[in-house]
């Protein structure tokens, strides 16, 4: 069975389809990359699998290991194993990172039926994977992304994405608002949790990020639909011939 | 119009039996018997304030109150054991405990006997039977200035705490003046007062609890503060009275020199409930924080109004105050800041944020500014909005259920207006009383 299947999603927002019939499927241990020009729908695929409100599925399904993801509440995806590390996460002053990050790890736990954990292994867990990730304790004490820069921001986003150890980890334009050296820091973040057991979605405007995720399978997005897929080859060429193509192809 | 007026005229025959009925219940002869009948005709000419007098546009007590009930009797032995239990949900650790049953405060259940060296505490009782006529009619003289329910009180105080605090004294405990209702369908009248001498420091928390059953009472109470030159004051005041209680509350606070008050206001209980507060500064380089939060459900109507007067230059006042309201309540918040002409060098700021949860909350911000010197900075906002989307969106994705993301960002909000509680105690007892209403949320 499929980690993940979308099969011919259409969705609209407000009166607007924005996919119109698209269909993916991915294993456990794959990284694909998802390419396409601005308004395809990347950003559109990923907010519906991780069950943002304001789209309407007017056809198709989602499947999460062989149930209906679409039937479940964002946190009932989130405990089973769905993680979106959102293109620009938000700010929530007045909420500790502390707090947040073990109000959510045992919310997760405790829909799984596992025990929650206690603040002190709680704290070293989070603090061993601080370390690895290279995150400072000090943006640890502070309100969540609150005056974090936008490198910082993504860097937090590996680090819950470390701490929850999801099964399907979604990418949303991961690379938006990094220089080259921010951007470096947090791929090698999220290479570092590359495993057998899990997959990942990278979803991308620009090859760049791809040098440094590289994956293992490609699909370009045009108009809401996936009209090509292929190897990691497939994002150099279209490095080399960009998305006009494809555009007419749709 | 005759109709009206009959109705009038006989409420008034009441309420005037009610003061009647009520005098062999106040203490105080004399000096103080003729302020208390000078105070009810000051209440009676006005009458329960309502709409159309603008400090009272959005709280009505005449469609709200409608009317003023008897007065509660004096608690017996049953009465006193009830308060009792209902005291366990407010006990503070080390804290020196007075506690006021239905109006009247019971040596039984205080801890008058292990004050702390440098603080004196009588009741208003004994000050109004016993102490000198300038002292007494001292007590009851504040009944004017502030409209016809403080009036009420000055004619109605059946007792209350008067405290001292001696100059240099620093309390290492809190004060704590619990009220605890027993009787429904009774008021009490309660008057309290707390003067820190010069660098006096001090903290002072009250609650307001209703024993098991009590319903539908009426609380109306009044605190007049003093601070010294230098002195320090932390005031916390947790109003959680039964749901459908009347509380009516004026706290008068009076700042000297070089003086610090911190005084917080919290708001989870009662029906319809209203906290006003004067403050005045009277001395230069002091500094006020005074901030509060109503956490409202059902169809509570909460109103915090609070006037704050810069009558001296080089004074700095700060007020955040945060409203949660959901289903049908409505919350109120009106704020008053005075720069007299020759209070230069003013800083004062005010901001006041409601949060609706419900599309039949109703949430009133009224900030008003009246400044009459030219060299000040002073500063207001008022927000009023839903819990943000997209915030909710983020928590939920991290596993966080709907009502778990919504109490996490609604602590939040209300965390702005608690963290200047300094007394650790003090701020863990109101973090809890707000995690104890998100948590009744379901």
């Amino acid at each position: 069975m499929s980690l993940l299947e979308v099969k011919n999603l259409q969705v609209r927002v407000e009166d607007r389809e924005i996919l119109h019939g698209l269909s993916l499927t991915v294993n456990v241990g794959e990284v694909h990359a998802i390419m396409g020009p601005n308004g395809s729908g990347k950003s559109t695929l990923s907010h519906v699998i991780a069950g943002k409100p304001g789209y309407e599925v007017t056809g198709g399904e989602i499947l999460f290991r062989g149930e209906d993801l679409l039937a479940m509440s964002p946190d009932e995806r989130a405990a089973k194993g769905v993680f979106l590390a959102f293109q620009y996460p938000v700010e929530i002053p007045g909420v500790a990172t502390m707090t947040f990050l073990r109000t959510a790890l045992n919310a997760q736990r405790k829909s799984r039926g596992e025990g929650e954990f206690s603040t002190p292994d709680f704290l070293k867990k989070v603090r061993e994977v601080a370390k690895r990730l290279n995150i400072p304790q000090d943006m640890l004490k502070r309100g969540v992304n609150v005056g974090f820069s936008g490198g910082e921001k993504k860097r937090n986003e590996v680090l819950q994405m470390a701490l929850f150890e999801p099964s399907l980890c979604i990418l949303d334009e991961m690379d938006s608002g990094l220089d080259i050296d921010a951007l470096r820091v947090a791929a090698d973040g999220v290479n570092a949790l590359r495993s057998p057991g899990r997959a990942m979605v990278v979803i991308t405007h620009y090859q760049r990020l791809l040098n440094y995720i590289v994956p293992d399978f490609v699909h370009v997005m045009s108009k809401g639909r996936v009209v090509k897929s292929g190897g990691k080859e497939l994002a150099l060429e279209l490095e080399a011939s960009g998305y006009a193509q494809f555009e007419d192809a749709a | 119009m005759n109709i009206a007026l009959a109705k009038t005229e006989t409420r008034r025959a009441v309420e005037e039996n009610l003061f009647t009925a009520a005098r062999d219940r106040l203490p105080g002869t004399g000096k103080v018997v003729e302020l208390r009948q000078q105070a009810f005709e000051a209440y009676e000419r006005a009458g329960l304030p309502h709409r159309r007098l603008e400090d009272w546009k959005y709280t009505d007590l005449r469609a709200l109150m409608r009317e003023v009930l008897p007065l509660a009797a004096a608690p017996d032995a049953a009465a006193l054991q009830r308060a009792k239990k209902a005291l366990k949900s407010v006990t503070v650790a080390d804290a020196c405990r007075l506690v006021l049953v239905d109006g009247v405060l019971a040596p039984s259940l205080s801890d008058v006997a292990a004050l702390e060296s440098g603080v004196h505490v009588q009741t208003l009782r004994e000050v109004l039977e016993d102490g000198s006529n300038a002292v007494r009619a001292d007590l009851l003289q504040n009944g004017a200035m502030s409209g016809p329910m403080i009036a009420l009180n000055a004619a109605m105080a059946t007792d209350g705490a008067v405290i001292t605090v001696d100059n240099g004294a620093a309390l290492a405990k809190p004060l704590h003046i619990v009220h605890v209702a027993t009787r429904s369908s009774a008021a009490s009248y309660t008057r309290s007062f707390l003067k820190l001498g010069h660098a006096a420091h001090a903290t002072l928390l009250e609650s307001f609890v209703a024993a098991d059953d009590a319903k539908s009472y009426q609380v109306n109470d009044a605190v007049v503060f003093w601070l010294g030159n230098g002195a320090q004051l932390q005031h916390v005041r947790l109003m959680a009275d039964a749901g459908d209680a009347t509380n009516i509350t004026t706290a008068i606070f009076t700042i000297g020199a070089k003086a610090r008050l911190a005084t917080f206001n919290m708001t989870s209980g009662g029906g319809l409930s209203r906290y006003q507060g004067y403050l005045t500064f009277a001395g230069e380089g002091s500094e006020v924080s005074a901030n509060g939060v109503n956490l409202l459900n059902g169809r509570q109507h909460a109103d915090t109004t609070l006037f704050l007067d810069h009558a001296v230059p080089n004074c700095a006042s700060r007020e955040v105050f945060r409203a949660v309201v959901d289903d049908r309540a409505h919350s109120v918040f009106q704020g008053r800041i005075i720069v007299q002409p020759k209070a230069q060098k003013t800083d004062a700021k005010m901001m006041t944020r409601a949060l609706l949860l419900s599309d039949e909350a109703e949430a009133d911000n009224k900030p008003e500014l009246e400044i009459f010197a030219d060299d000040v900075t002073c500063g207001h906002g008022a927000t009023t909005g839903a819990l943000d989307e997209s915030l909710l969106f983020y928590l939920r994705a991290r596993g966080l259920s709907e009502k778990e993301a919504q109490a996490l960002l609604i602590q939040a909000f209300v965390g702005e207006a608690i963290e200047s509680i300094a007394n650790d105690d003090l701020r863990e007892l109101a973090i809890s009383t707000a995690q104890r209403w998100l948590a009744a949320r379901g």
